[in-house]
Formats: C-alpha cells, sequence, structure tokens
C-alpha cells in the first residue's frame, strides 16, 4: 500500500461490511452451521483443532488460569428449565463449541494498532502474526472472547523431543508474545484454492472441510462456500431464514431454530448455530 | 486599613467602602536577589531526605525493571493475565500516569493566558510532572506489549513496503496523540526554563556550568531576546491547550469506541479529561509539599497559592464527580441490559471493595479539602491529597477490571482475577521512575521559575504603588518601599 494507492482507494476503506450481495460476485465466502441438538459434547473438534494447528497444551496449571489455547472450546451450560435433583440437571448439560464467528463486521479489525488483523476477500477474519506487536486490544473488543494470546513461549516446551515431529508443516508454531485465533483451517482452503484454481474450477461443495467439522461424529458441524448458493451450507442457511447482512432474522413461522450469537452487536457472524430442542416434559 | 468615600451619582448617598487588603501570594520579604540566592540553593544541598527519597525511589525503580526483565524473558504470562483478563493493571496505571500529565500542563499554559499570576511560582515542576508522568505512561504501552521488541510497528514510519498503521485503531491515535503531546511539553517546558537556566550558567562552576550554558543557548537577557521569548511562549500555551484536552478525550477512546460494557459511554472524553485534571491537582498539591520542605521553598510555596491549588482542586474534583454519577445514570436508565448488569457487578461483585473504595477517596475525601484545619496542615493535606489519587487509580481499575470480568459473553466471567506480583512489581516501579527522574530534575534544574517570580514580585510592587496613590496621603507610610534592586 503506497502513499497515492492509500489517497485514490480511500473510500474502499470506508466501506460498510456487509452490504446486500456483497459475495455474488465472488468466488468464496467461508461460512459454518453448527446445529446444538447433534452436539454431544465430544470434545472431538477440539482434539482435531489441537493436531492440525499445532496449538500448544498449556496443563493444568495454566489452564485453571485461564491461559488455554483451545481455538475451538466446548461450552458447557446448564441453565434456566433446568431441575437439579443431584449435582447434575436432571436433563443433562447443554453444549455449545465456540469459535471464531469470523464476523463480517468484526470488532477485533479495527482497534488492531498495526492491521495485523484484517477481513479477506473471501470473508475470513485473518490475523498475521508476523505483524502483530501483542497490544491484545482485539481480544478486549472480541465479544466472544475466542482469541487467544500467546502468554508463553511454548515452542520452548510444549513438545519436547520427538513430539515435535507430529507438528503440521503447513501451519506456523507461534511464538510468544502474539495473538492467534481460529483460522478456518485457512492452510487447508488455502491449499485447496489454489488446486482449484490450476485447474481452472472452484472448489466443489465438501471437497474442503475444516478439521473439527471432519472430526465431529455427529456432523453437527457443517462448512462450506456460502457464496456457492448450491452449497450444503447456503441452503442450510437458506432455510434457517438466517441472512448474512442483517443484524436481526425475522422467521416465517416458529420452529425455526437458525440464529447467530449476539447479533444484535452488529457483528454479522459467519456460523449459524441451530437451536437445541429440549423436551422438558420427558 | 485603608477606606475611601463614594458618592452614588444618582441618590446622592455617602457610602463607606472597606479595603481589606487581600493576603499577598509572596510575603514582603521576597527580594529578586532572594529569590536568586534561594533557588540557586536548592540545586545544590537540600534536606537529607531528599536522598532518602530518591535512594527509594531507585530501590523501587530496580525492583520494577527485575519485573519487567523477568516478563520479557518468560513471557506476559508471569504477570496472571489471561482471556478475558487481557490488560489487567498496566492499561489502568497508564491510564492512571497519563492522566497525572494533564494538570501541569493546565496550570502553565491555560493559567498563563488568563494571567493568573499565583502559577508563577509552582509551575515549572508541574511542567516537570507532565513531562515525566507521561514518559512514565509511554513505559506501559511498551511493558504491556506482547512483542514490545517490535514497538514501532505502531509508528507511521517509512518502510520499504509501505505498510502503515492502522488509522482506524485508537491505539494509534494514543501514540500519535501522546507523542505530540510529550514532545510539546518537553519543549515548552525546556523554552521556559531558558532564562533561569543563564541565571544558573552565570553562577555555577565546572561541568555544570557547560550543561547550562549549552543549555541556556546564548541567553543573555536582551530586550530583542525578552520580546521573541514572551511571544514564543504565548504561541506555545495557545497550541498545548486544546492539546492536552485532546489527549485524554483520544484516550478515553480506547474505551468509548469499543462494544464493551461499562466502556461504551459517549460521555467518557470528557469524565477521563476531567478525571486527568483532577489526580493531576492533588498529584501537584502532594509535590507541592514535598518540595516546600525537601528544597526549602517556604517563601515561595505559600499558603494563598496553596489555597488556590485546593480551590481548583475541589471544582475539579466536584466536576468530576458530577460527571462520574452522570455516566452511572446514563446506565442505570439506558436501555442497554449488559451494561446495567456490569455497572451493578462493580458495585456488587469480585470489585466491590476497589467500587467503592474509589466512591471514598476520590468522591468523599473532597469535602475535607473544605475544612480550614486540613488546608493549613501540610502533613495532613499531604496524606489526603496522596488518598484522592489512590482513588483515582481505583478509579482507573473498576474500569479496566469489572468490564472484563463481566463482559457480553457468559463463559467467560471470572471470578476473583486478582494481577500476579509481576505486575504490582511493575506498577511500583513505575512510581520509582518517575519519583526518581522528578527529584532529580529538581536537583539539577531551578524546579522554581526565578524570572516570573521576579514579575511576580514587581507586580505586587506595583500595585501596592497604584494601591498608595489612590489612599490618603497619611496612610502612604504603611505601604513598604520598593523591594528589589538586584537582577
Amino acid at each position: 500500500m503506497s502513499l497515492s494507492n492509500l489517497i485514490q482507494n480511500w473510500n474502499s476503506f470506508r466501506t460498510r461490511r456487509p452490504y446486500e450481495g456483497q459475495y455474488d460476485d465472488a468466488p468464496y465466502k467461508w461460512a459454518m452451521v453448527i446445529d446444538l441438538d447433534s452436539c454431544i459434547g465430544c470434545n472431538a473438534c477440539t482434539v482435531a483443532c489441537y493436531a492440525e494447528n499445532n496449538l500448544p497444551v498449556v496443563g493444568k496449571e495454566r489452564f485453571g488460569k485461564g491461559q488455554a489455547m483451545h481455538w475451538i472450546r466446548i461450552e458447557r451450560y446448564w441453565g434456566e428449565g433446568d431441575t437439579m435433583t443431584s449435582e447434575f440437571p436432571d436433563h443433562g448439560a447443554q453444549y455449545l463449541p465456540m469459535l471464531c464467528q469470523q464476523c463480517e463486521a468484526a470488532p477485533c479489525e479495527p482497534v488492531c494498532p498495526v492491521g495485523a488483523t484484517h477481513h479477506s476477500p473471501d470473508g475470513l477474519n485473518t490475523q498475521v502474526y508476523n505483524r502483530c506487536v501483542g497490544s491484545r486490544y482485539c481480544s478486549a473488543n472480541c465479544p466472544y472472547k475466542v482469541r487467544y494470546f500467546n502468554w508463553w513461549n511454548y515452542p520452548d516446551r510444549a513438545w519436547p523431543n520427538p513430539l515435535e515431529l507430529q507438528l503440521n508443516p503447513d501451519v506456523t508454531v507461534r511464538s510468544k508474545g502474539v495473538m492467534e485465533k481460529c483460522t478456518f483451517c485457512m492452510q487447508r482452503l488455502r491449499a485447496g484454492m489454489d488446486k482449484a484454481k490450476t485447474e481452472g474450477r472452484i472448489l466443489a461443495d465438501g471437497e474442503v472441510l475444516t478439521a473439527c467439522a471432519q472430526a465431529c461424529p455427529t456432523s453437527a458441524i457443517t462448512f462450506g462456500n456460502l457464496a456457492d448458493k448450491k452449497s450444503k451450507v447456503a441452503r442450510m442457511w437458506k432455510n434457517q431464514q438466517v441472512d448474512l447482512a442483517k443484524d436481526s432474522q425475522e422467521k416465517s413461522e416458529e420452529g425455526i431454530r437458525g440464529y447467530r450469537i449476539l447479533e444484535e452487536l452488529n457483528t454479522y457472524p459467519s456460523i449459524v448455530y441451530l437451536e437445541r430442542v429440549r423436551n422438558l416434559e420427558a | 486599613m485603608s477606606h475611601s468615600v463614594h458618592s452614588h451619582p444618582q441618590l446622592d448617598v455617602q457610602v463607606e467602602r472597606k479595603f481589606i487588603p487581600k493576603q499577598k501570594d509572596l510575603g514582603a520579604d521576597v527580594t529578586w536577589a532572594k529569590i536568586n540566592k534561594d533557588v540557586l540553593k536548592s540545586l545544590e544541598k537540600p534536606r537529607p531526605v531528599f536522598w532518602v527519597i530518591f535512594f527509594s525511589a531507585l530501590a523501587l525503580f530496580s525492583f520494577g525493571v527485575y519485573c519487567e526483565v523477568y516478563q520479557y524473558q518468560n513471557g506476559m504470562g508471569v504477570a496472571d493475565l489471561n482471556n478475558p483478563q487481557v490488560w489487567g493493571l498496566y492499561i489502568a496505571t497508564f491510564i492512571f500516569w497519563i492522566g497525572m500529565g494533564h494538570s501541569g500542563t493546565l496550570l502553565s499554559a491555560l493559567l498563563h493566558i488568563i494571567h493568573a499570576d499565583w502559577r508563577k511560582p509552582i509551575y515549572r515542576y508541574s511542567e516537570a510532572m507532565t513531562t515525566f508522568t507521561l514518559l512514565t505512561a509511554a513505559l506501559f504501552v511498551l511493558v504491556h506489549m506482547g512483542r514490545l521488541w517490535q514497538f514501532y510497528y505502531v509508528v507511521a514510519y517509512p518502510n520499504e513496503r509501505w505498510t502503515w498503521p492502522n488509522f482506524t485503531s485508537p491505539l494509534v491515535w494514543d501514540a500519535t496523540a501522546i507523542g505530540t503531546y510529550l514532545t510539546s511539553s518537553l519543549l515548552f517546558l525546556y523554552m521556559g526554563m531558558i532564562p533561569d537556566l543563564a541565571i544558573c550558567r552565570d553562577n555555577a562552576r565546572g561541568a555544570r556550568r557547560a550543561l547550562y550554558r549549552f543549555l541556556s543557548m546564548g541567553w543573555q537577557g536582551t530586550d530583542r531576546q525578552w520580546a521573541n521569548f514572551k511571544v514564543a511562549y504565548m504561541t506555545m500555551a495557545c497550541f498545548l491547550m486544546p492539546l492536552a484536552v485532546s489527549v485524554h478525550s483520544i484516550v478515553s477512546t480506547d474505551f468509548a469506541v469499543s462494544q464493551n460494557p461499562g466502556w461504551h459511554v459517549t460521555s467518557f472524553p470528557p469524565y477521563f479529561v476531567l478525571g486527568a485534571l483532577y489526580s493531576g491537582c492533588s498529584g501537584i498539591i502532594t509535590l507541592f509539599i514535598v518540595l516546600r520542605y525537601v528544597f526549602r521553598f517556604e517563601a515561595y510555596m505559600t499558603q494563598p497559592i496553596l489555597n488556590k491549588l485546593i480551590k481548583m482542586t475541589f471544582a475539579i474534583a466536584m466536576v468530576w464527580t458530577y460527571l462520574d454519577l452522570i455516566e452511572y445514570a446514563t446506565t442505570w436508565y439506558g436501555s442497554d441490559e449488559v451494561a446495567k448488569a456490569d455497572l451493578i457487578y462493580r458495585a456488587t461483585g469480585d470489585y466491590a471493595l476497589q467500587f467503592w473504595g474509589m466512591i471514598f477517596c476520590a468522591m468523599v475525601m473532597p469535602f475535607t479539602l473544605l475544612i480550614r484545619f486540613v488546608r493549613h496542615n501540610y502533613v495532613v493535606l499531604l496524606i489526603i491529597s496522596l488518598i484522592l489519587n489512590v482513588g483515582m487509580w481505583l478509579e482507573r481499575f473498576q474500569i479496566i477490571t469489572p468490564t472484563f470480568a463481566k463482559s457480553h459473553y457468559p463463559w467467560t466471567w471470572t471470578a476473583g482475577w486478582w494481577p500476579s506480583w509481576v505486575q504490582w512489581g511493575i506498577v511500583a516501579g513505575s512510581f520509582g521512575w518517575f519519583t526518581m527522574l522528578f527529584m532529580l530534575y529538581c536537583k539539577i534544574f531551578p524546579s522554581v521559575s526565578m524570572y516570573e517570580v521576579k514579575e511576580m514580585v514587581h507586580e505586587q510592587n506595583m500595585e501596592e504603588k497604584a494601591l498608595a496613590a489612590q489612599t490618603d496621603v497619611h496612610e502612604a507610610g504603611l505601604v513598604p518601599e520598593m523591594k528589589g534592586g538586584q537582577a
């Protein structure tokens, strides 16, 4: 970005995202649907993510201090409507896999002092480790708190010999002092998109999956290209009557379960959750 | 006591008006020669307590450096920061120090523009306070960075790849605003010192003489130099005023532009500026009492001046209190449920002690300034001025910590998060660093402005002369002789 470029394209920096039809001409817009009814809280997605993205296992003590590095975490809730005759609620816990929501209007992006986090053309909220200075403003401003900071220098001790041999060679090992977060398995997407480009086509639906979607035993996580109207994820978004560019969704009938978390904050997340159906009388 | 008789033009009634002479800011025994002597003496042998303060500060600072090196080597994890609590004491103390830096400029620039002469004996050290608090605040920006060795990415510097900082980020505005403010206030401090540095040069020997000669840039005190100096100084003062207001407004946008409950408040900029002036003013009172004792400035830092300073502090404290209560009221009656829950959490949750401590120290304690005994007892006043600043520090703490502890997303609600010894060590070290620099400054440079106090003496004499001319010839004998003589 040169100075003249900056001046010429000033308006493009001021574009409000998202807008209607933003991805109509784009080849890709990555999005997800997570069905909470199918999620059994097994943590397979978390494990897959650790393996795929070289996440360090921080140990019990640091986990207790809140310094864990899980890009996708399974949250356990028992809330209103639960009767507690024993230590646990009678109808079991509710699980919610929480990962970076890849917001279209991400609160983390405008506040980064060095522009280390920004939006990619295919709708991802990316993090440039080399540019990050570790001000942690992005994390402070993230309403979902899904950004993880390298409080320690994990390459020092997280993978003692020979464990470093199992690291994924396609993913950087991050040093201390930088912020990191879910990338929607950027390395897989990149490889897939490059391959498709050389073959002169766009990626087919389901050709590339994120590690969490691939590992989920109940297929609770659906990943795909929202710009491709025929993809499974696009059809699910349409069926659930969720519009990427709207901050409140009108449903034509009750029982449509799709919602986006903290939508009222105008973050326009790329992940739709399907509400869990509970039969409290049973 | 003098009185004069006026007749009302229309009613033709004789009105007798009594003049009660106000207590002068400076005593009658302050002459030009004495000013030079006293201030130059402060550069030589202070009371022994100076060394106690200096070395305690050095020790604190060394401990802070140790903590920072430890953190640098091991990573930010040693500070016990975690996922929701990403900022901790570092940013809280950063705002505290930036705030402290505001009153110096208020005192030196605003009061200079409106010709409030009582500022003259105390503005120099207040300005030095501004400069050193800004240096301390700048340290916290670096200390809190995960990769402080890459700090220059935040600055817009020319580079091969034409990468820019992100201009939409309030942190970049911060870096720019603080950089500008630090440079200008340093320049303002230095510019105001030039005539005094020339006096030091004429009275010093050896290495000090060389230093002062270099810094006084050939000041001779000619008419032309004075005329230029006055214009330049006034221009700087006019430039600094809006700058000072803008800096803390910009710091407040770090919070106000974010979405977090308790931060997303429109009234933050004025609230922060007033809070800054408030803590700065109580800081000036603290240093007033310390310098007065340590460097024997009793003749210059007098009770009437202190009274005016206290009045100003009290007024600012009241405006700040008002703005703070307004913030709570708008949250309480507003429709943002999360912000309201956060407000209730602040007052009743894990950090309730800090919240009510702030209310007590920063909102209730200023009322003790109304008591005459407090204003005249320097030990009590010193303690109260410190308590006010503890209150302001707590205010910054409770802006940061409870908001992170109870933000929008319930999964990250933390209970009873507490910073580690590394954070406390660095915070303590920052106080050491500031005190050390400040004490060193007062030992090397004149911390009372000699030429401006002389102006003040001169103006007081002129006032008395004018008054004497008005009064009865028989009472003219009461007016003291024109003082001074030696420049």
